[in-house]
């Protein structure tokens, strides 16, 4: 294997050898507690970093009171949604009586029953556009998919009958509908189940895309999605599930929504700016509190809305900081951080820029089984460490 | 000389249903005698007989003739519906026999699979082997997933095993196989070694797939795996079928789903194409009752799932039991061969576990329905049961093939657990066959990986 690699850089990160004595450990319980702890340690440190930009309404000073998991953050969402207006209703693979195969749909169908809450058999292409055609005749489905891999039996109705329908019927029909589902990679999955498809959907025009991070992003963009006339792919992520986040008095309103299209400065920075979304959000912030040790000053912005984009956020960003990179767990080629480049070099923030911009992505490889492959095909915290060096020449 | 006076006294008894057995030489040859219907012998004198061991009783012409005096005395024999007949050799068991099997129903079809299948001691003994070890190795696969050394998906296959064994006893290596994602099973009885199929489960460099491909990828010749997107299989079957029916060689395709995929659109298109264009291929449903957590009543408008292929003939077969899945296997693979087309077959069969290490398998069906299909059904125990009814072997063997199915399980645990993982050299390869060398972007721009073919 033939890697440029700056000399700086410790070889040894790079190239560990397996310890032979010990099998592998994988503990997602274990993964989960050091990610909450990591994230707890931003909050502690970051609450009081957190920018106005794309807060509207916020008061500064609110006491965050309760924790709350993504997964269950999600629930409440479609919980207040389903309560708020009848016309909603959850279709799924084992969203009803199996609680959500990752028990994000858990109590709704004791709650609502089987007029609002309906288990299909495993067929896609069918549900989807059994669930587009009733979005078309005044329901307000949420279509879920076990996972985004399994749209892809379905994406023909996503995409030509969802999304371009507004479009084609100038007006006359619109398509008020939520796909939603765990997207990217989890852990040991293999291939065809490891999949980001953040990219292929925001490639559409007439489709929204979200990918939320926080269990407050969960929340009020999934109540947003449910509350929008059009069609929204909502991107979530098995490992960020169980990831509990604190949660803002206001984001406990049954009101609480966040707008689609509005990203949010997580951390204040002024030497670079990180341009990302999803679980990678979590990394950026580890990186960033890494470097901060030695003087660098990162800038994260959580994308949350990856169509339409908020350029305006990372323009102005970038207008500070003069560095960009983007930090995504999807493959690199015509991805979202491709987008990100393409579209500030069109605009005023070109001029800002220092040195070329940076993506930091997956490896360009269907995704490998083995434990020690997978992890060297995504994108680790020592690898946005690595590329932020690089893009400021330090 | 008394042992196997003995021996052949009892053997004798047991063909001819008597119940007190030769005590004497002279008495035993009688018995022969009698037994073989020899009419000019002498009686051999006392010292003849202490000199040599006594004759074999002959074969050849005479075998009918011995065969009929066996048949007439069947009432006599252990076991409902049996008939037994003589080997040549001196085993102390039965070489071979016949047994009745359900009846199949069918969809479109004129005959059936026959009702009584014949096993040979050996065979049985095979049989017995092979869903031993897949249950072993399923069992071994669940111990090392809940000590977190397998990761990611896993979807056992214990219960089903006759599904796997009877469908490989019915056709050739030279055919072709393709499932979904419950593949462990099909895997060993495609080829692949117990070792390099756990070494895949825990991600090692001695994995079948090197480790890059996992539980639900793995492959062998003529098994095209191991398939994770549920039904995208079966039209991949039809096409190896088509292949098979484009190069003229005979072959048929073995093309496997599930209850829950059984209502796949894509499954639909594949058996109208198969049927136009008369592909050998044989679709295998495999119906264990439930897709994930949800019961065949609540996902399928018709649960008659070897009619659901409309015009294409189909056959239900009792999925626990070995015979019957390699009797109706062998009646469908003759059915394609012949260039009828298409045909389905519907395995009702049971899984123990739940549909993956992550479903306990309890909250959609009860603890009494799996104990009670665990007690009457269990395929394994059912052929063992067969066999020592019929003494085509002994407890004792069966105690022997188990341990050492269980030192093979355990050995290639032992290899799975201590493998080296894959090296990181190996990352971006086979991307492209037959290809140039090419280089792959790593996690940043700075990364660059090489990747051969």
């Amino acid at each position: 294997m033939t890697v440029s690699v700056d000399v700086r850089f410790r070889r040894s990160d790079w190239l560990k050898p397996p310890d032979l004595r010990r099998v592998p450990a994988f503990s997602p319980a274990e993964d989960r507690l050091n990610m909450a702890a990591s994230v707890r340690c931003f909050l502690r440190s970051g609450k009081n970093a957190v920018s106005s930009l794309g807060l509207r309404g916020i008061h500064k000073s609110s006491a965050a009171a309760a924790q709350m998991m993504v997964r269950d953050a999600l629930n409440q969402a479609m919980d207040e949604e389903l309560e708020r207006d009848e016309r909603v209703f959850l279709l799924g693979e084992e969203v009803a009586q199996y609680d959500g195969a990752y028990k994000v749909s858990r109590g709704l169908w004791k709650k609502y029953g089987d007029k609002r809450i309906m288990d299909t058999p495993i067929t896609e292409m069918g549900f989807t556009g059994i669930a587009v055609g009733a979005a078309m005749a005044g329901l307000r489905p949420i279509c879920e998919f076990m996972t985004f891999n399994f749209s892809m039996q379905a994406i023909d109705q996503v995409i030509n009958s969802a999304a371009k329908t507004y479009y084609m019927s100038a007006g006359r029909q619109s398509v008020p509908i939520v796909f939603r589902g765990p997207n990217g990679a989890s852990a040991g999955v293999g291939a065809q189940h490891s999949q980001c498809f953040a990219a292929w959907y925001a490639s559409c025009p007439g489709l929204k895309v979200v990918s939320p991070w926080s269990a407050e992003d969960a929340k009020g963009l999934l109540k947003s999605a449910i509350r929008d006339d059009n069609p929204v792919v909502f991107l979530e992520n098995e490992l960020m599930y169980g990831v509990p986040f604190e949660m803002s008095e206001e984001s406990q309103s049954k009101d609480f929504t966040i707008p689609i299209g509005k990203a949010k400065v997580e951390r204040q920075g002024t030497h670079v700016t990180l341009a990302t979304h999803s679980r990678y959000v979590s990394f950026c912030l580890d990186a960033a509190a890494v470097l901060a040790k030695e003087g660098i000053e990162c800038e994260v912005i959580n994308l949350r809305t990856i169509r339409p984009l908020d350029v305006e956020c990372i323009e102005t960003s970038v207008m500070k900081t003069n560095h960009l990179v983007t930090v995504e767990g999807g493959w690199p080629q015509f991805g979202v951080g491709a987008e990100i480049c393409a579209r500030i070099m069109e605009g005023p923030a070109f001029n800002y820029l220092d040195a070329p911009a940076t993506r930091v992505t997956g490896v360009d490889i269907p995704m490998p089984y083995a434990k020690i492959l997978e992890d060297n095909s995504l994108p680790q915290i020592k690898d946005i460490i690595f590329s932020i060096k690089k893009t400021l020449n330090v | 000389m008394k042992n196997m006076l003995t021996t052949i006294s009892n053997a004798l008894c047991r063909i001819t249903g008597r119940n007190v057995g030769a005590q004497t030489v002279s008495e035993l040859l009688i018995d022969l005698s009698e037994y073989v219907n020899v009419t000019s012998l002498a009686t051999p004198t006392l010292a003849q007989t202490l000199r040599q061991p006594p004759k074999p009783p002959p074969v050849g012409p005479r075998a009918p003739a011995a065969a009929q005096l066996v048949s007439a005395q069947t009432d006599r024999l252990d076991g409902p519906g049996t008939s037994v007949v003589v080997s040549r050799s001196f085993a102390d068991f039965t070489s071979q026999a016949t047994f009745d099997i359900k009846k199949c129903d069918v969809h479109r079809l004129e005959e059936a699979p026959p009702l009584k299948a014949e096993l040979t001691r050996d065979q049985g003994l095979q049989y017995y082997r092979v869903m031993q070890t897949v249950r072993r190795m399923e069992l071994k696969a669940d111990q090392l997933y809940k000590q977190k050394i397998i990761r990611g998906f896993c979807h056992l296959y214990d219960g089903q095993e006759a599904c796997a064994v009877g469908i490989e006893a019915a056709i050739n290596p030279s055919d072709h196989l393709i499932t979904a994602y419950r593949a462990h099973g099909y895997t060993y009885t495609r080829g692949i070694a117990v070792k390099e199929i756990l070494a895949e489960l825990t991600g090692r460099k001695g994995g079948v797939a090197k480790g890059k491909g996992g539980s639900m990828h793995m492959y062998a010749p003529h098994f095209y795996g191991g398939n994770g997107i549920v039904g995208a299989q079966v039209p991949l079957g039809a096409g190896i079928a088509l292949a098979c029916q484009y190069q003229g060689n005979n072959q048929v395709c073995v093309s496997l789903y599930g209850d829950g995929a059984a209502n796949q659109g894509q499954l639909f298109e594949a058996f109208n194409m198969a049927a136009l264009w008369k592909l050998p291929c044989v679709f295998v449903c495999e119906n264990n009752k439930y897709g994930m957590g949800t019961s065949v009543e609540r996902a399928s408008a018709s649960t008659d799932y070897y009619k659901r292929g409309d015009y294409i003939p189909g056959i239900r077969v009792d999925g626990m039991d070995v015979l019957c899945v390699r009797e109706a296997t062998r009646f469908a693979a003759d059915h394609c061969r012949s260039g009828k087309g298409p045909i389905i077959m519907e395995l009702q069969t049971y899984r123990y576990h739940g549909h993956s290490m992550s479903d306990p398998g309890v909250s959609y069906r009860t603890r009494d329905e799996i104990q009670e299909v665990r007690s009457k059904s269990d395929p394994i125990t059912m052929l063992k049961e067969r066999m020592l009814s019929n003494n085509m072997a002994s407890v004792e063997e069966f105690k022997e093939i188990d341990v050492a199915i269980r030192k093979e399980v355990e050995e290639a645990a032992q290899f799975a657990t201590s493998d080296p993982e894959p090296p990181l050299e190996e990352l971006c390869n086979h991307l492209f066959s037959n290809d140039l060398p090419l280089e792959v972007r790593g996690t940043n721009p700075w990364v660059q990986l090489k990747s051969v073919s």
